[in-house]
């Protein structure tokens, strides 16, 4: 646990310090330099084909990937809590049109409408981030309306009402804060699964374009040098590895100590 | 029943109606539908009679019902290849996709569910442990950083299996371990979680007390009632393995849909990428139907109220 | 003058499906109810589980709409749920609940649970709000060094206080209480019990106490509603009705009631079960119980 922690909030620092931690600038190439070993001197993780600082890349991708999938999981939080209160406040066609949406979500992999969607538009910065946050809205959608049905049948949230509360009040002074724990518990879960989702795309070439770097797309162009130089795949693979882990291990922890009750919802 | 079946039914055509209607959408928000599909240097007879085909000069609703049909007869426009209709090209790449997702699978299955059960009924053991440790790594190792690796030590180091290509079966060997070893952990955890759950309920008690024999309690009363939840995860698998292959065919240069899907998507091949788009669609649809309704039969009580969710 | 309250034929029918081709069947859960209330009246409703008491309690309050009849406060009718008229007359009709830590918001201290119906209703300032805070806690019976208290740290009967201090800071006329005393402890029940009669003398509150403890409603109503499958059966003066009932299934009820030098076995055991709902038996629902 500890060391899961310890991680993040190295991970956390490398986004926030990056013009201060990297020791190069991540296009500077050295010809001179190409595919050095990790352990050359002033390259400690080695050099790519190009020559540039495999260290300097990394810290710069951290804040890509941390960037992407903290606004991408913020955005789906906040699509899925609005939907699902949505869904709990007027049930019937709502309910059902939120219903449609999720079935819609499950007929396609989130890979594969991610690609198509970038094939018809192109890739963007923006548009990664906006196509990663329709990742895993159905989840807080499920829980917020669940939470705020079950407030709302005997609950506090119907004494509210009865109080003369009008709806926003009862959502946003209410509701919202109850279900606050839940859903920080839920983001701990998709966070790394944005992070695999936006590293897969990038892999493949239709993420992250350069000269901008991600941890998926150091993976991919280190793929070609797989047999000669395989540090250049191995670090960033090694840096989404344990960010993934250590969220993960992080998020259980929050969950034993804020939702005992979401156990059962992975 | 036949009313659980219908809805269930009539969810399925509504979800492969907006999966059509969203690629109608992205298809009008992105240009000039015969300019996307057909790419750019069309002679202009083509051109036009794609537009009459289609109903482009008709009002947007009118297209839309032409585009409906269009695509239910198949017509998904022509590939900016070599000018062939797109779904040939898509059908010819299904059966090498299906080479490797189906052993995969299969081994996901025949592992991961016997491992978890395995896991559960003797907690604590080594083998819990290695259940819990693979799941992790399903959860948390990406397939491309999976395959990766497999290449580097089976291929780079110990050159006992090809890295890449689709000439014979070892070929396959890597491209299938990549895809079922991250399933088989989740697999493996979540039946091994579904298992105590049941194990823990008063029904199982009260059958080993009434002095059942415990192979009898397991077999009889625990695993029936642990399949439900099993199920919905397998349901949802199958589309991880679809978006598995893309990455899986990527790494390995296997020709199959997925590694035609990035190509088409890198040239912007779009007749390509909306059919293949609509037959996964269709086959996820199928996919949870299936488990749908596999669901009504498992659990009596599913089928008198469908849950709105 | 009109009275209080004015609820007349009253019906609210919830549809269920049954059956794997969804046949649909109707349970009347209340229907045809009618009853009148005048201000500082107590009325008990009682009946077993199932005979649609609660149903009409918030039907009473508006919160679930009639589909047929109306309900008059003050001689208006009853607003829409959820119109900006309706949420105004909260403060003037309020509800108890059943169980109290599920009504309480349970991130909030007992004062921001008080002042929360003083900010909905924007009454008084912030200095006066804190001292009407003060004071009715005072009034049932909360001490000041537990105004920072959340609902968890507080006992049952003490979280039902703070249900009933909120319901009372608008100064309502009308309360409705759904079982207020059934979850809490048999040693606190007559406290809340006593409190909830003192606070309706003294601010002559219009009451509706609806329970399935006959002595409880002895003691505290003037008036007394048996409701059996979603009708009112009989109705009249408390103690007519518990000393000479008329009713069949009031007898029933009545003789059911423990009493100091009366020996149990005059107790009349109803046979067989309450009718399904779905499915009411023609003529006086209760005829298939009747001895």
């Amino acid at each position: 646990m500890q060391l899961s922690l310890f991680w993040l909030v190295a991970m956390i620092a490398c986004a926030i310090f990056v013009d201060v931690l990297r020791p190069f600038p991540i296009t500077q190439m050295n010809l001179g330099t190409r595919l050095a070993p990790p352990g050359t001197p002033g390259h400690w993780l080695g050099t790519d084909e190009l020559g540039r600082d495999v260290l300097s890349r990394l810290i710069q991708s951290v804040r890509s990937s941390l960037v992407i999938a903290f606004g991408a999981t913020l955005l789906s939080a906040f699509f899925g809590t609005l939907l699902g209160f949505m869904a709990a406040k007027f049930r019937g066609v709502v309910e059902h049109v939120v219903v449609m949406l999720a079935d819609f979500q499950a007929a396609l992999p989130f890979l594969i409408m991610s690609l198509a969607v970038l094939a018809f538009f192109g890739s963007s910065m923006p548009l990664l981030v906006c196509l990663m946050g329709f990742y895993g809205w159905e989840r807080y959608a499920r829980i917020t309306r669940g939470l705020a049905i079950s407030a709302n049948a005997q609950g506090y949230a119907a004494a509210v009402v009865q109080l003369g509360a009008t709806p926003s009040r009862v959502y946003l002074r209410h509701i919202l804060p109850n279900v606050a724990s839940t859903l920080i518990v839920s983001m701990t879960l998709t966070f790394p699964e944005i992070i695999l989702m936006e590293s897969s795309l990038s892999f493949l070439g239709l993420g992250v374009q350069p000269p901008d770097t991600s941890l998926g797309n150091m993976v991919g162009f280190g793929r070609e040098y797989l047999t000669t130089a395989p540090w250049i795949m191995l670090s960033p693979a090694t840096v989404i590895v344990l960010t993934t882990l250590a969220i993960s291990l992080a998020g259980d922890w929050l969950r034993d100590r804020l939702d005992p009750t979401l156990d059962s919802i992975s | 029943m036949l009313r659980f079946v219908t809805i269930r039914l009539l969810r399925a055509g509504l979800t492969v109606l907006s999966v059509m209607t969203f690629a109608f959408v992205v298809l009008r928000m992105s240009g000039d539908p015969a300019q996307v599909l057909l790419g750019p240097d069309v002679p202009q007879n083509i051109v036009q009679d794609f537009r009459d085909r289609w109903g482009l000069d008709d009002p947007i609703w009118r297209q839309y019902l032409s585009y409906l049909r269009a695509m239910l007869q198949g017509d998904f426009g022509l590939s900016m290849r070599d000018r062939s209709p797109a779904i040939d090209l898509v059908v010819e790449r299904i059966p090498a996709t299906l080479q490797l997702t189906i052993p995969a699978l299969i081994l996901q299955l025949a592992l991961g569910i016997p491992a978890g059960i395995y896991a559960a009924l003797k907690r604590g053991t080594l083998a819990d442990r290695g259940v819990i440790v693979m799941a992790i790594i399903g959860f948390t190792v990406p397939s491309f950083v999976m395959g990766l690796l497999l290449v580097l030590v089976f291929a780079v180091v110990l050159g006992a299996l090809p890295s890449g290509g689709a000439s014979s079966w070892q070929h396959a060997i890597l491209p299938v371990l990549t895809m079922s070893i991250g399933g088989i952990g989740v697999l493996a955890r979540f039946s091994r979680s579904a298992m105590i759950e049941v194990m823990g309920q008063p029904y199982i008690r009260t059958a080993s007390a009434k002095g059942v024999r415990w192979s009898d309690v397991v077999r009889k009363h625990a695993l029936p009632n642990a399949a439900v939840p099993i199920v919905t995860i397998v349901g949802f698998m199958v589309g991880s393995l679809i978006a598995g292959a893309i990455i899986v065919e990527t790494i390995f240069s296997w020709p199959g849909m997925g590694r035609l899907l990035i190509v088409s998507v890198t040239n912007r091949d779009l007749a390509v990428v909306q059919c293949i788009l609509l037959l996964v669609a269709a086959v996820m649809v199928v996919s949870n139907l299936t488990v749908d309704l596999l669901y009504g039969w498992i659990d009596p009580r599913l089928r008198q109220a469908p849950p709105t969710h | 003058m009109s009275p209080l309250l004015e609820a007349r034929e009253l019906v609210r029918i919830y549809e269920t499906r049954r059956g794997l081709l969804g046949r649909s069947a109707e349970v009347r859960a209340v229907d045809g109810v009618s009853l009148r209330l005048r201000r500082g009246e107590t009325l008990g409703v009682v009946g077993e589980s199932g005979s649609g008491k609660s149903t009409l309690g918030r039907m009473l309050l508006g919160i679930d709409a009639a589909q047929h009849g109306t309900v008059c406060i003050d001689g208006a009718t009853m607003p829409n749920p959820g119109t900006g008229d309706w949420r105004a007359l909260r403060a003037r009709i309020q509800m108890i609940y059943q169980d109290p830590l599920a009504a309480l918001d349970r991130r909030l201290s007992v004062a921001q649970q008080l002042r929360e119906p003083l900010d909905i209703h924007r009454i008084g300032d912030v200095e006066s709000r804190t001292q009407r805070i003060r004071d009715m806690m005072q009034s049932v019976g909360l001490r000041l060094d537990q105004t920072d208290k959340f609902p968890h740290e507080l006992s049952g009967g003490q979280r039902q206080r703070v249900v009933i201090a909120r319901a009372l800071m608008t100064e309502p006329e009308l309360l409705v209480c759904d079982e207020p005393v059934s979850a809490l402890d048999v040693s606190i029940q007559a406290q809340v019990v006593n409190l909830l009669a003192d606070l309706q003398r003294d601010r002559r509150l219009g009451m509706v106490f609806i329970s399935h403890d006959l002595k409880v409603v002895r003691n505290l109503c003037d008036r007394v509603a048996v409701m059996y499958l979603g009708r009112i059966v009989e109705e009249g003066p408390a103690d007519t009705i518990f000393v000479d009932p008329q009713h069949p299934y009031t007898q029933a009820l009545v003789s059911s009631v423990p009493q100091p030098g009366r020996a149990l076995d005059s107790r009349i055991i109803l046979q067989g079960e309450p009718p399904n709902p779905g499915n009411r038996p023609p003529g006086c629902a209760f005829h298939p119980r009747c001895h």
